[in-house]
């Protein structure tokens, strides 16, 4: 996760609602709010629900959640002023996850019930969360995923492993997908929850990645207890709810950049103009492809984003991920290179623990591999290849031998 | 892979302002979208590919009555030109949208020589009584340079040496005209774009000092030889000037600039043609893998095919975000205007090739046939990629307006 984008609010802005509240409402309403609660109040968490409160969190979230139905390209309105007032904020940056992908979910598919319980402390960052859907037997195809939920009561009892959990070591509560009914075909038997991650049974184990760090982590289940009142969507209805959260972690992952060079290029053509003794004709010839295809991925960011705010329901969002993934690559690709002599030093091999991923601030080296990355996390390019083709432009889906047999005969 | 919840609701209606955070607006507007569907109207009528193909191999390549129809009637001649000189008061925006469809169509008309070209080069030079003309539709006009200038990469589109190089045509008699203000002048021009059919053509000629002069092209002393040309839905012809008469439409840095403008202008609107060429190849090839069936099955059903449908799909995605934004900087005068040119053409230039050979491939056979239409646009990309500037020559550019310098600058 890379960004903390809300990018959901799929619901609760009711058409026309925009066109009655302006940008200069809004930003009178932030110097009431901030005339009644002083920003430099010791407490932040106070002060962060008290934003919430006035739905002035996430101007596209419905009336009560944060937020007031608004058309969510109000919603830098409302951070600018709250930053110039030097107002603390909800730190995004710890919980993409949170922000970006369950927020968007349980907006989608809780209940009023969990929307009430869960979206405040999610917003205010007192609860991150993570999300546990991957498992080594089910990467692309997590679909075929084997976590066990039993119902008991009015408990689930979990039993499974998950893996290429970013944030499972700081988060409280989790995205959880998993297998409610082997007799039946394997997109049909699933059901989804929040768990707690502090509930006996959960145990986090780091996952060292190719950086020598451990951002990821893999998540052993024991006999866990679930109320049925955390279950999210039907019971059955497990991988449309997935589906939802996936989508919203792509727009995620592929949004952010806003300014010229605001992204990777910007580290490498800084090291070019600084290090004329660096240039060579080759690499010249790639730094001026990649700056131009940068440069026009930002646009296209940018058209997204636009479509969105007027309501054109973009499928651009998969094309941003891909490209994002491609461009990150070349671009620490060449850094490395161009950096020569300095491209074979390597700051630190060392097992960390990082509580956010940040490209910036570290080596080339570092970028070189950690955007290797890019192209798996989240849905790897091949398979969002698949979904393009299908879903965008219609193609006809491949010749399938596990749509329609039931999961506990499927080989593996 | 449930949509449900991408789909923000509508708050404004398309082509309005995206709202304060929204930047240049990428969109297509109300007004946009109208004129798109006239035009395309117009030429699914007129000019379906089997009669485009046809007139490839007649003597009369340019379609002279469409072009009539689509300058005259639909208003396409005098969009660039403002309501009080005769036009209709419209933007490279506008003009943009039928350059698309011109692209899509391989339409053989010369909107972009008269009603782009050269009608920025006499907006430029402040010539009323001519432009007023070319507006109205009733005098087609062309810039006489060759289709693949040069002079991008050393100085892009400035005033002064780069486009100094363009001129191989010279003012006789010493530079004086006569006293009804006739000059004459005397050269060649090789590999014109849309000049065949013009009815006045704009030449730039030295002499003491530079300048720009309107020829008649129906001078006995000038003659205009066809070019079997690799796209001859775009013939281009060899000009040959021997002591003809010309009016000066303007001179030194006015007409330095006025050429200038009207290449940027070119180059621009161009990579919307690119833009139009690419999509239109995406759809043909999406819809003929949906149909043709081997081993049993559409082809489309095959990753091999899949996937490079999904990433044509993006590389357009791409195309439209940096074409709309040369058009959207022509159109508003933006400093950024020849950065936007240099982006959009560099990028639609490799996209539509690479739409091109991707219709011919994946079309197999019939592709490779002069019965199918892939190589009409397959021509007319590869010949677009160099006209006003190869990808290259603009990549060149963006070396200096965005400080990348090549090796052996800065005295390293």
């Amino acid at each position: 996760m890379l960004t903390g984008d809300p990018a959901g609010g799929a619901r609760g802005s009711s058409p026309g609602a925009s066109t009655e509240v302006t940008a200069g409402d809004l930003r009178g309403q932030v110097r009431e709010f901030l005339a009644a609660h002083d920003p430099a109040q010791p407490d932040r968490l106070e002060f962060l629900r008290a934003r919430f409160d006035a739905g002035l969190a996430w101007v596209h979230y419905p009336a009560g959640l944060g937020g007031q139905g608004l058309s969510r390209s109000l919603q830098p309105v409302v951070d600018d002023e709250f930053a110039a007032a030097g107002a603390p904020g909800n730190r995004p940056e710890r919980n993409g996850i949170g922000l970006g992908m369950a927020a968007p979910t349980i907006l989608a598919y809780g209940s009023a019930e969990q929307e009430e319980r869960w979206l405040r402390p999610l917003w205010t960052g007192e609860e991150v969360w993570c999300q546990l859907f991957s498992e080594p037997g089910a990467g692309s195809d997590l679909a075929g995923l084997a976590t066990r939920a039993v119902r008991d009561g009015d408990d689930w009892v979990v039993n499974g492993q998950k893996v290429w959990t970013s944030s499972a070591h700081i988060a409280s509560r989790a995205l959880l997908v998993t297998r409610t009914d082997p007799a039946v075909p394997k997109h049909k038997g699933m059901t989804y929850f929040a768990v707690d991650m502090r509930a006996p049974g959960v145990e986090v184990r780091p996952l060292r990645q190719i950086t020598g760090e451990a951002e990821f982590n893999e998540v052993f289940l024991t006999d866990v207890r679930i109320p049925d009142a955390d279950r999210i969507g039907e019971v059955g209805q497990g991988w449309q709810v997935s589906n939802a959260t996936l989508m919203n972690e792509r727009v995620s992952i592929g949004g952010g950049a806003a300014a010229r060079e605001g992204g990777m290029i910007g580290q490498a053509a800084r090291t070019w103009r600084e290090h004329p003794e660096l240039r060579t004709p080759g690499l010249h010839d790639r730094i001026l492809r990649l700056w131009t295809e940068a440069e026009v991925a930002r646009l296209a960011g940018s058209r997204l984003r636009q479509q969105l705010a007027v309501g054109q329901p973009g499928p651009e969002g998969s094309a941003a991920k891909l490209v994002f993934a491609r461009l990150n690559q070349d671009i620490t690709e060449f850094e490395v290179e161009l950096a020569g002599a300095d491209g074979l030093r390597y700051a630190d091999w060392s097992l960390r623990r990082p509580e956010t991923t940040n490209f910036y601030g570290r080596e080339s080296g570092y970028r070189f591999l950690r955007s290797k990355g890019n192209s798996i996390e989240g849905g790897t390019s091949e398979i969002l290849r698949n979904i393009i083709a299908e879903r965008v432009l219609g193609l006809p889906t491949e010749v399938r031998v596990d749509k329609d047999v039931p999961w506990k005969d499927l080989p593996r | 892979m449930s949509q449900a919840t991408q789909t923000p609701p509508s708050a404004t209606p398309p082509g309005q302002s995206a709202g304060p955070a929204a930047g240049p607006d990428l969109l297509y507007g109300e007004d946009e979208t109208d004129l798109r569907g006239a035009v395309r109207s117009l030429l699914e009528d007129r000019a379906q590919w089997r009669d485009v193909l046809a007139r490839t191999e007649t003597g009369q390549t340019y379609d002279t009555g469409l072009w009539r129809t689509l300058a005259a009637e639909v208003g396409c001649a005098g969009l660039l030109v403002p309501e009080s000189q005769g036009g209709a008061g419209a933007s490279y925006r506008e003009a943009a949208v039928v350059a698309e469809e011109l692209g899509r169509a391989a339409a053989a008309v010369p909107f972009l020589g008269s009603a782009v070209v050269a009608t920025t080069a006499l907006l430029a030079a402040g010539h009323d009584e001519l432009l007023a003309e070319v507006a109205s539709g009733m005098v087609t006009a062309a810039l006489a340079v060759p289709f693949a200038v040069g002079g991008f990469a050393t100085a892009p589109f400035a005033t002064g040496s780069g486009s100094r190089q363009v001129p191989t045509v010279r003012l006789d008699g010493g530079g004086a005209g006569d006293a009804a203000g006739t000059y004459r002048l005397t050269g060649s021009v090789a590999g014109v774009a849309d000049a065949l059919t013009a009815d006045v053509l704009l030449v730039p000629a030295d002499g003491v000092p530079y300048g720009l002069y309107a020829v008649r092209a129906d001078e006995a002393r000038m003659t205009r030889t066809p070019v079997v040309s690799l796209d001859m839905t775009r013939q281009l012809c060899d000009l040959t000037l021997d002591n003809v008469p010309a009016r000066r439409v303007a001179v030194g840095d006015g007409a330095a600039q006025a050429v200038a403008a009207a290449l940027t202008a070119g180059a621009g609107i161009l990579a919307s043609e690119q833009l139009g060429i690419a999509d239109r190849c995406l759809e043909l090839t999406v819809a003929y893998v949906k149909e043709r069936r081997q081993f049993a099955r559409p082809i489309g059903s095959f990753q091999a095919i899949k996937h490079r449908l999904a990433d044509l799909w993006v590389a357009v995605i791409q195309a439209r975000a940096a074409a709309r934004y040369a058009a959207n900087c022509l159109a508003t005068g933006d400093p950024d205007t020849l950065v936007a040119v240099a982006l959009a053409k560099a990028t639609c230039s490799d996209v539509a090739v690479k739409a091109g050979q991707e219709t011919v491939q994946l079309h197999g056979g019939i592709g490779f046939t002069w019965e199918h239409p892939a190589h009409l646009y397959l021509k007319r990309a590869k010949a677009d990629s160099i006209g006003f500037g190869t990808a290259d020559a603009h990549r060149a550019s963006l070396a200096e307006l965005a400080d990348l310098p090549p090796a052996g600058a800065d005295g390293a």
